[in-house]
């Protein structure tokens, strides 16, 4: 058991590095413009992230299964290990990445190194939705941008009260976003250590505690050590440096992220829109960082185009490319390192 | 929206709405103390002096008030700097119309009679430009699109009033019902300072201006 928990340590240093790194798309500038404390902002992100990660995790997590399963926990941790490595690479280099892509770049290494053959149909669904995911965050911003202009324009609520109205909704946005980024993107920070996972299905009354809702729960807590640990410093910076938004656009942004990471998490969703015939929104992770990326270009666009920052467009589009190519090449290298140096079975 | 939003908000909104009510009557009861000087009625022209005092009192402890609640329960932090700004400003046009109606209590100027209603036009464009920047204040808190409606009218008046301190101080160093230099230098002195009241609505109508753009959308 101590030799499992030591494989899945690489795994919880994602988690924890996505907490530190992600918290901010939900709640930095509610705690930069101190419409929120950190405290506050800590505690409703970590609960819910772990919600979010335990009750719906499951499906975007399937679909980065059925990119490769990894059949050994040395090898998912040498994956998970690659995918953070790279993560933390391009963090420094400020380039705003998804773990998932890290992830997805990883699996396809071990695929290389296990000579398995990668799912062509689950990768470019995958990919696609990197593509799609800030596509999708701008024209929400974007519609609901001016949606709450129009609203804000007639309605004559006092400056004190809409100041009231938005803390609410903000922390009650911050919390649906921590729901949905548990939901969406626990899969990069566990998913690779699913087919071999070291826990066993347990039975709370009549609640089924799968084996994999176990697995979650620890990447889930190790999501919100790194809310709790190291995302202040990253809120300060997303709040006050990087886009200056007021309150309101703030607001608008954390609804429009956790809308979109929401729809790629949700089975409940997949399955209703599936029944009647309607195309439903792949189960795949996306990057938070990137739909808020999105998210503000959409507020831009709306407001005519202005302060519209076409530089981060290109930078994001390094990261489709870069960032799985790395992590595949780290991956495929310590995998040979692992089996011939450790002499642990990574296949 | 009562129930769902604390006492604490909606007491903050009525003192703010309080502290705007208190500039709007400064305004008022100015104009009206300088109409009782003119037209000789020098007791109401005490009360209304007296009262002024009285509203620059409450108008301050208000505003010291309201920054305290803004700070406590940090509430706005985005716009609360240009909430105290605006309100330590809008205080400023308080203290002129005091000192003004003091002044004229203490030097007791001889305002010659072809001079009386040009002065008492005067002091109603000033309170005009403040009855309309007091509007904006109320829209800037409300409807943010209305402000820059009001600021305009602000311009105006003061552009009035302008005219009229010009048109008033070449009457005071011509009129032939002035025989001493020194009683012309004090009544112009007089024109300045009403005049000055509708020169700080304006100034503080530009920094209203640019704290609405801060805030729109």
């Amino acid at each position: 058991m101590l030799g499992s928990l030591f494989l899945l340590s690489s795994g919880l240093f994602l988690g924890w590095s996505l907490g530190a790194n992600n918290a901010a798309n939900f709640f930095g500038t509610a705690v930069a413009t101190r419409m929120i404390k950190f405290s506050t902002a800590a505690v409703i992100c970590s609960i819910f992230v772990i919600i979010g990660a335990v009750v719906s995790g499951a499906g975007a997590a399937d679909t980065l299964g059925k990119l490769g399963a990894i059949s050994t926990m040395a090898g998912a941790f040498t994956v998970a290990l690659a995918a953070a490595i790279t993560s933390l690479f391009m963090t420094k280099a400020g380039i705003p990445i998804s773990t998932s892509q890290a992830v997805v770049g990883g699996i396809i290494g071990w695929n290389f190194f296990a000579h398995t053959p990668t799912n062509l149909d689950a990768l470019t669904k995958i990919a696609g939705t990197w593509i799609f995911s800030p596509i999708l965050a701008a024209l929400m911003s974007f519609l609901l941008f001016l949606l709450a202009k129009f609203f804000l324009e007639r309605s004559k609520i006092h400056m004190i009260t809409q100041d009231a109205i938005t803390r609410k909704l903000l922390i009650i946005a911050g919390a649906f976003g921590a729901y949905s980024l548990g939901a969406n993107n626990i899969g990069n920070v566990m998913g690779v250590f699913v087919s071999s996972s070291p826990f066993k299905d347990l039975m709370i009354g009549n609640v089924l505690f799968s084996s994999v809702q176990q697995l979650f729960l620890i990447g889930g807590i190790a999501v919100a050590l790194g809310v709790i640990t190291y995302s202040k410093r990253v809120m300060l910076t997303v709040g006050k440096d990087i886009f200056h938004l007021t309150p309101i656009t703030a607001l608008i942004v954390v609804v429009s992220v956790s809308l979109t990471l929401f729809l790629f998490a949700s089975q409940s969703l997949h399955d209703l829109l599936m029944q009647y015939h309607l195309p439903a929104f792949p189960l795949v992770p996306v990057s938070s960082s990137q739909a808020v990326v999105g998210a503000v270009m959409g507020i831009s666009l709306a407001k005519g185009g202005r302060n519209l920052n076409l530089k981060i467009i290109g930078k994001i589009s390094i990261g489709w490319v870069l960032t799985p190519i790395l992590t595949g090449a780290i991956a495929y290298f310590s995998l040979y390192f692992v089996e011939n140096v450790f002499l642990l079975p990574t296949v | 929206m009562n129930t769902i939003f604390s006492s604490k908000t909606k007491r903050l909104e009525a003192e703010i709405e309080g502290f705007l009510d208190r500039v709007s009557t400064a305004g008022l009861v100015f104009e009206e103390g300088v109409k009782c000087y003119i037209n000789v009625n020098p007791e109401r022209f005490e009360e209304y002096n007296t009262e002024l005092h009285a509203i620059e009192s409450e108008a301050d402890r208000m505003r010291r008030d309201i920054k305290h609640q803004l700070y406590t329960y940090m509430l706005i932090p985005e716009s609360r700097g240009d909430v105290l700004g605006l309100l330590e400003t809008l205080d400023d046009v308080i203290d002129i119309c005091e000192k003004v109606l003091e002044q004229f209590s203490v030097e007791m100027p001889d305002i010659p009679p072809t001079m009386q209603s040009g002065f008492i036009e005067l002091a109603t464009l000033s309170t005009q430009a403040v009855e309309q920047l007091v509007k904006g204040a109320r829209a800037f808190f409300k409807e943010i699109k209305m402000v820059n409606d009001y600021i305009n009218k602000v311009h105006f008046y003061e552009h009035e009033a302008d005219k009229m301190e010009e048109q008033l101080k070449r009457m005071a160093f011509r009129t032939s019902e002035i025989s001493e230099f020194s009683k012309r230098v004090h009544m112009r002195y007089f024109i300045e300072k009403i005049a000055a009241v509708s020169d700080i609505a304006e100034t503080v109508s530009e920094r209203l201006a640019v704290y609405a753009i801060k805030r729109r959308l």
